[in-house]
């Protein structure tokens, strides 16, 4: 028999849908081996039944389960719950999903301000925040193990595809996955030559140095180039293909962000981001904006709320 | 009291929304409701942040146009620290973003519209999607796997990122094109003329023959369109002036910066979806069908439509056949796909174009940016619609102040008007299936959402 695959996106961007659908050729292939019971994007299950006159949101049973996006509102809880219930192996997609997320940027103000801000823009009617047939927002952005007992993360913002397709089959098949561990920094080709002159991260704008017709192995680690470069403290897995080549942001020539999250799943990419900063010698009060270095992982507690004095930058 | 109809989640679309359809006691419709189900709030979230860091933090706004946002968000960004991108930069900008609108389309067309064509409206829900035309028809849908698989990898390949995008700077590009990059791109961008050229061919004999009726009738109703042009009044999509047509066909046209003077934003309880209005009709906001008031739409139609003329040959052709046989301003709410396809031809012809520029492959990427207090209104034309992000910066250039109006937002008051236009036509005395409801949901797909 088939196995089984039911996905749902919760506070998402679809950019994971795009990346699943990414898998391109690799996908009609497995396809042949799996049947997917649920996925929005591409298929017409509904959660009350086919002709909407259900009264419980149902969603069939699977053997994997996918789920993007983190948890935000009184649906996403429900469509979580159901999710767990159903599928036999839970699988966290991305960043929003593992650790919050981009949006769980929010969390330094709460869901509530987000959405009080959305509908007082200079282009918007006087108005209320819609509160009927809607579902009420959470406090804020949760990871979805905050949640729920989640069995295995799949990191990336999006994640890469050729991921997604060695998860899968690894879980046909039986074995455990190839998950990398290491960081974007040890699988990073530019050249470090030690600790440098620098002693000051500078903003990105200005371009990195390179010889734009030489390859990427012949530029200099951007750390090293005075920029903030999160690979330290980032998994790796970004690069394109199964792995080979540089990492995605490095290849456009730009430095690393953070986006598959941090490489210990527990981690703390702001605070260990300072460390290995400091521990370059250079100095951490140089990021402008120290917050957003949790900008993909602030669930679990770790972006709090701004102290109600208004600030801005740091 | 009558029964609700609810069709949740609404499915190939980007996003959560619900349809519920309100049917009294006989069973006809009463009302109908397209209830947006999820807000982020990036507006709150991107405070605080240098504004060099925004375009690739909104771009996570949306997975399937991300380049839509990033690109969007630097124009903003370039205004705020009143930097004027060099040439190449722009080009480079642009021709990302116009590459990223094909794949957009065949992804829409292929993988979320066509099972309701393809394997037809009533066919069982279990096969009505890709999967279905896969086994159904394999060698068309092994083709456009391919198609929509080497477009996304030429962005990858020259880009880094094809989905969250970083290439793309404050002042301009974050790396330049060699030559032979340019090469591989536009033998790859040939190829795809090709598969645009099938796929309109295809769709106009073959697909869109059998559905006159619903093409005609289906969720249609009379509004304005929102599109962006050139000083010729052609089609353009990464920049331009922005022009809103009234039902009637009058035209206005009005710098982005301007857009505050010219569109408001209406709210209701029941979505968190907003609804803009053209508040320079100065009839203000209403929903009726018979007599809606400051309603426009975006997206491909509305492009079309307001557009009067395209720059590439082909496609030029395919809106001269589509004029003719539709008029201008064409409001059949299914066209949207038939649009959408003309413009596949279009972006097309316009990578070529750009690529065949001897100064894509400059040096000069990047303008001198230094971060400081200023205010920024970035457009483009996202493949759902006017996409407009206005941010205002510190002193230290990180932003204190953003609005967005995302291109799909424009076209949330028509997508309710279309869902009820459809409800109450297709539903009459407590009526209906699977397939039917299907039709009312055809009606929101149209618009890609």
């Amino acid at each position: 028999m088939a196995i089984r695959i039911a996905e749902e996106w919760l506070h998402s961007c679809s950019g994971c849908e795009i990346a699943i659908l990414n898998t391109g050729e690799a996908l009609l292939e497995l396809l042949n081996k799996v049947n997917f019971v649920h996925i929005p994007i591409l298929i017409d299950h509904k959660y009350y039944g086919q002709l909407g006159d259900g009264e419980e949101l149902t969603i069939p049973e699977a053997e994997i389960g996918l789920i993007s996006g983190g948890v935000a509102n009184e649906e996403h809880i429900e469509v979580l719950l159901e999710m767990r219930k159903k599928c036999k192996v839970l699988i966290a997609l991305g960043p929003c999903a593992t650790h919050g997320g981009l949006p769980s940027l929010i969390n330094l103000w709460g869901m509530e301000e987000g959405l009080k801000e959305y509908y007082s823009t200079p282009t918007t009617d006087i108005c209320t925040v819609p509160d009927e047939i809607v579902p009420r927002p959470l406090d804020h952005v949760y990871a979805v193990d905050e949640k729920v007992e989640v069995d295995m993360l799949l990191p990336g913002c999006p994640p890469n595809p050729a991921l997604i397709i060695e998860v899968l089959t690894a879980l046909i098949e039986g074995r455990d996955p190839a998950i990398p561990a290491k960081s974007v920094c040890d699988t990073c080709p530019t050249q470090r030559e030690g600790k440098g002159g620098v002693t000051k991260v500078r903003r990105f704008v200005q371009n990195a140095q390179y010889d734009p017709d030489k390859p990427i192995e012949e530029m200099r680690c951007l750390l090293e180039q005075g920029l903030l470069c999160m690979g330290p403290v980032t998994v790796a897995g970004c690069a394109s293909g199964a792995g080979r080549g540089a990492p995605s942001c490095i290849s456009a020539r730009v430095p690393c962000r953070g986006c598959f999250g941090p490489v210990r799943r527990e981690g703390n990419q702001m605070l260990d981001m300072m460390n290995a900063l400091a521990s370059n010698g250079i100095d951490y009060k140089s990021v402008v904006d120290r917050r957003s270095l949790l900008r993909f992982s602030g669930s679990h507690g770790l972006q709090r709320k701004l102290p109600v004095r208004k600030t801005t930058g740091e | 009291m009558g029964k609700v109809i609810n069709i949740q989640p609404v499915t190939r679309i980007e996003g959560h929304a619900r349809i519920a359809i309100h049917l009294d006691d006989n069973g006809n419709v009463n009302d109908a409701f397209l209830h947006i189900m999820s807000l982020r709030g990036f507006e709150k979230f991107i405070e605080g942040r240098p504004a060099e860091e925004v375009p690739r933090i909104v771009n996570r706004i949306c997975g399937i146009c991300p380049w839509m946002h990033h690109l969007a968000s630097n124009k903003a960004v370039d205004g705020c620290f009143d930097v004027i991108p060099t040439p190449t930069g722009h080009k480079l900008r642009e021709m990302c973003q116009i590459m990223a609108h094909i794949n957009d389309k065949i992804l829409h067309f292929f993988f979320l519209a066509a099972p309701d064509f393809v394997l037809g409206p009533d066919s069982d829900y279990s096969v009505r999607n890709v999967i279905g035309i896969v086994k159904e028809a394999p060698d068309l849908a092994a083709r456009v796997v391919k198609m929509r698989q080497l477009g996304q990898m030429m962005l990858e390949r020259f880009a880094g990122k094809a989905i969250h995008p970083v290439a793309g700077v404050v002042g301009g590009f974050a790396k330049p094109m060699t030559e032979e990059e340019r090469k591989g791109l536009l033998e790859d961008t040939r190829t795809l003329l090709d598969f645009a050229l099938f796929s309109m061919d295809y769709a106009r004999n073959s697909v869109f023959p059998k559905y006159e009726d619903i093409i005609a009738k289906l969720g249609t109703i009379t509004t304005g369109f929102l599109g962006t042009v050139d000083e010729m009044g052609s089609l353009q999509l990464y920049d331009g002036d922005l022009r809103l047509m009234k039902a009637d066909g009058t035209m206005t046209d009005f710098p982005v910066s301007a857009y505050d003077q010219y569109l408001s934003e209406h709210v209701e309880s029941w979505t968190y979806g907003k609804m803009p209005y053209a508040k320079c009709w100065g009839e203000g906001f209403s929903m009726d069908l018979d007599t809606p008031k400051g309603v426009y739409r975006a997206n491909t139609l509305a492009r079309i439509n307001v557009a009067d003329q395209i720059s590439t040959p082909h496609a030029q052709e395919e809106l001269e056949v589509f004029r003719e046989k539709f008029g201008r301003p064409a409001q059949g709410t299914l066209l949207y796909h038939w649009a959408r396809l003309i413009e596949l031809v279009y972006v097309c012809e316009r990578t070529i174009e750009l690529l065949e520029q001897d100064d894509i492959t400059g040096a000069d990427i990047r303008a001198m940016v230094e971060p400081k207090a200023g205010r920024g209104i970035g457009a483009v034309e996202a493949p759902r619609g006017t996409l407009i992000h206005d941010y205002t910066t510190d002193e230290n250039g990180c932003i204190i102040k953003a609005n967005m109006i995302v291109g799909t937002t424009h076209n949330i008051a028509p997508m309710n008007m279309s869902v009820k236009e459809a409800a109450v036509s297709l539903i009459h005395d407590g009526v209906y299936d699977e397939g039917l409801l299907n039709k009312v949901e055809m009606a929101v797909r149209a618009y890609d959402p």
